[in-house]
């Protein structure tokens, strides 16, 4: 099967609407067709990524350390646009630690948080072949 | 050109799937083809025949489901989606334990790859969501 770029956008917070969730069990799916996968979290999406989730208070299920598993899956392009991350008060540090291991390397940990800004974003999207916006 | 289409929202709250049946009824009529219509979130509320909307409303599920059979489309209901929902066929009514199901005629109840299958093999991916 042939080879895409596929981008899932998530706009929306983890929690409030099903649709991170969601998201996130496509993004899953994606990884066992070998796509060329990449996220983009932008507007409230990037609550999604922040530290110290907790849904103690909600009675729902705290989902946000699937996101440190994408790696494990190929899935090591996160971009996070500065904008929103500024608009809600947020700094690169309010976000997990999310990494992937290179095997070229000796399986070091990367980083596979990307920041861009809005522009860069635009670029970013304007390269994907299929984008799945949630 | 090959589309697929994919439809976030349910029927009625929102748009989408209004939106999602005009679109696909203009591409068929520009002599395009549809691979899949791939029905995600509350969207797969797009595939229960049980609704019943006043008599001077549109009935979505109904026109999907004509829709299908006159073009032979392909509409998927998300199986996770559609088991959080209350969507059910017959056999994953019954593998469940259920004492019921409610799909509508036209749509069939399959998993996420079909949507990854779907924008591999399609020329243009087409969201329709909030």
């Amino acid at each position: 099967m042939a080879t895409k770029k596929f981008m899932f956008v998530n706009r929306k917070a983890p929690y409030g609407t099903v649709y991170a969730l969601e998201s996130l069990e496509v993004v899953l799916i994606s990884a066992a067709f070998e796509q060329d996968v990449s996220l983009a979290f932008i507007d409230d999406g990037v609550y999604q990524i922040t530290k110290g989730q907790n849904t103690d208070g909600i009675g729902q299920k705290n989902f946000s350390s699937t996101y440190k598993a994408l790696g494990d899956y190929e899935i090591k392009k996160l971009y996070v646009e500065k904008e929103s991350l500024e608009e809600r008060g947020l700094t690169p540090d309010d976000l997990m630690d999310l990494v992937w291991e290179d095997e070229d390397d000796d399986w070091a940990e990367k980083p596979s948080i990307i920041l861009v800004d809005r522009s860069e974003m635009t670029d970013v999207l304007a390269d994907q072949e299929v984008i799945l916006s949630f | 050109m090959k589309f697929t289409i994919m439809i976030n929202e349910g029927p009625y709250q929102h748009q989408s799937s209004d939106s999602a049946l005009q679109f696909a009824r203009a591409v068929l009529a520009q002599g395009h083809e549809i691979f899949r219509v791939f029905f995600y979130h509350d969207g797969v509320n797009n595939g229960t025949r049980l609704s019943v909307p006043p008599a001077d409303d549109r009935l979505l599920q109904k026109e999907w489901s004509e829709l299908s059979k006159k073009h032979d489309l392909d509409l998927v209901l998300c199986i996770a989606a559609a088991q959080r929902r209350g969507i059910m066929d017959a056999s994953e009514a019954e593998r469940q334990g259920l004492d019921a199901n409610n799909i509508i005629e036209g749509f069939r109840i399959s998993g996420l790859g079909q949507l990854i299958e779907g924008g591999i093999q399609s020329d243009r991916t087409i969201v329709f969501g909030d």
